[in-house]
């Protein structure tokens, strides 16, 4: 059996939604470059007819293993279109499951970052916009956010060297 | 599909067609067990002292110094735990390079929790180990150092037999011993190889990285060497690892050997022009990327970039959907999530580190096969670069 599934390769091979949105409504990141995976999600906000708020648009940028890179495409290809709040329904688990193999424990870590990275864009969409940010948000934002400040405890100006090395 | 490339010699070898030959008879004809006394024991234990003897000859060795083992895995443990056993009266201080393939460097930090002192040596921005830093590290209580020959993943070749000369000296200021191993693991049938001339008490070699079989490897040992076995039994080999002999890949890995003896120069310069276009061509092409290792104490075979911006296991995963079999040292693939030890020490950033791919030339690697890594390799760091936030994609 092959390492990846024909979906993951699918995704690597070609992947969905790749690049920026010039002034996005949100944006997010996750990961970060000591583990080699990083990624940034970007956001366009716009109305259904029932005037709930849609994610009209997604893009993102991914440096990363192929499964990180999978992933993010994967997840722009599941919003796009849908409610903020279905959006934020997704669980790690669903994008693994439609990748279509058990990835090795190690590697579910790739697949975390891609939620993650939607999280944080939603949150800043909400944060932009003084929208009341959900209880569950605020928690993983604040999750995300520590994982980011015990990296640069452990690596010292690792946070300065990534904004000198990505755009 | 179009036919494979295999760049990762490195990793393994194709068995060559001449040793495959010449290991046919010893599994179902001449099967016998090189103990038993009758003629099928007989026969299996001429050819394995035969065998040994062809090994021997190749490093300038004594048959009687030559054991055989499983793997280089096998012949590392063995050394590393079998000197401290055997000489742990005498002191308890091991010297190792920040560099060693992982089996030297976890059977040190086993070692360590069993209360024996382990030294790593720092080595340079090409992986290089300073003979004087060997000199400084040595102590009344060092009973072995350990420094590979040359790196399986920057091809660094380390200077073994100044290190040994420092050792020596050393050895008679302080009046005792001090054994000096070296893991020939990915150097031996690539360069030439003296045990005397290098003045080793211990060296290392494997069958599968020179065209011969798995299962099969040395661990030469100078006479006179206290060392301890690891697997007690039968009292094969000289009672230094007891296990039923694997004669039909002893005879394959003779029969490489035999090989290598005739064919090692030429190909190591055929190898050499192979690799330096490589590294040229890929240096030329594409934009950031640059040379891991020494660019000249090298092996013949081997190759080893960094492409900034790229993570390494993306790029391994793209080449071989395009025919190309290569390997990395990022971390995606492992459960540490660590890049390798080895791209850290030479000072190589986490992410410079993540974002490495290793080729590794060989026999049947030609130069339209170079050629064509030319050709993809730079759309590929391209396209993956496209997707990611780096600052310098084109």
């Amino acid at each position: 059996m092959p390492i990846y599934s024909k979906e993951i390769i699918k995704h690597f091979k070609e992947p969905k939604n790749v690049g920026k949105i010039k002034k996005p409504d949100g944006k997010g990141e996750a990961g970060n470059i000591l583990c080699g995976d990083i990624m940034r999600l970007y956001l366009k906000i716009g109305e259904n007819k029932k005037g709930e708020k849609i994610i009209e648009d997604v893009k993102f940028e991914t440096l990363g293993c192929i499964v990180a890179i999978a992933n993010t495409s994967l997840l722009t290809t599941l919003v796009k279109g849908k409610t903020i709040n279905e959006a934020l329904k997704i669980k790690k688990e669903d994008l693994v499951k439609r990748l279509g193999q058990p990835l090795p424990i190690f590697k579910i870590h790739c697949s975390v970052l891609a939620v993650d990275a939607l999280k944080e864009a939603i949150y800043d969409y909400y944060s932009k916009n003084k929208i009341e940010i959900p209880e569950n948000l605020e928690k993983e934002h604040q999750r995300i956010i520590r994982i980011k400040e015990e990296l640069e405890k452990r690596y010292k100006g690792f946070q300065a060297f990534e904004k000198e090395i990505l755009e | 599909m179009k036919k494979k490339i295999y760049l990762d010699y490195a990793a393994t070898t194709p068995v060559d067609p001449r040793v495959v030959k010449a290991m046919l008879p010893y599994f179902s004809k001449k099967f016998g067990n090189t103990m038993s006394l009758h003629s099928f024991g007989q026969e299996a234990k001429e050819v394995l002292e035969e065998s040994r003897e062809t090994i021997a000859n190749f490093i300038g060795a004594k048959p009687n110094e030559i054991i055989f083992t499983g793997s280089a895995t096998e012949s590392n443990n063995l050394t590393l735990k079998g000197i401290a056993l055997a000489n742990k009266d005498r002191g308890n201080h091991i010297i190792i390079s920040s560099i060693e393939h992982p089996c030297i460097m976890e059977s040190a930090e086993w070692l360590e929790s069993q209360g024996f002192e382990i030294t790593r040596l720092k080595v340079d921005k090409y992986g290089l180990v300073d003979p004087e830093d060997v000199k400084k590290a040595i102590k009344e209580n060092t009973i072995l150092v350990s420094i590979m020959h040359a790196n399986n993943e920057i091809g660094t070749i380390e200077p073994i037999e100044e290190i040994s000369k420092i050792i020596k000296s050393q050895i008679s200021n302080l009046k005792s011993q001090i054994y000096f191993h070296t893991d020939a693991a990915q150097s031996f049938g690539k360069i030439p190889i003296d045990v005397n001339k290098m003045n080793v008490d211990l060296l290392t070699a494997s069958s599968h990285k020179m065209y011969g079989p798995k299962g099969a490897a040395i661990l030469y040992i100078r006479e006179g060497t206290k060392i301890s076995p690891l697997l007690h039994g039968g009292g094969h080999e000289a009672g230094l690892r007891s296990s039923t002999v694997n004669v039909a890949a002893i005879v394959g890995f003779a029969e490489a050997v035999k090989i290598c003896q005739k064919e090692m120069k030429k190909e190591a310069q055929r190898e050499i022009k192979l690799r330096d276009k490589l590294i040229k061509g890929v240096l030329e092409k594409i934009p950031g990327s640059y040379l891991n290792g020494h660019p000249k104490k090298r092996l013949p075979n081997n190759v080893n970039f960094s492409f900034p911006g790229v993570e390494g296991e993306s790029l391994v995963i793209q080449l071989d959907l395009l025919g190309i079999a290569a390997s990395t040292g990022s971390a995606c693939s492992s459960e540490k999530l660590e890049p390798s030890h080895v791209l850290l020490a030479i000072g190589l950033r986490p992410e410079q580190a993540h974002g490495s791919l290793r080729l590794s030339l060989g026999r049947w690697t030609t130069e339209k096969e170079v050629n064509y890594v030319l050709k993809v390799l730079p759309k590929v760091v391209e396209k993956l670069r496209k997707i990611s936030p780096f600052k310098t994609r084109s």
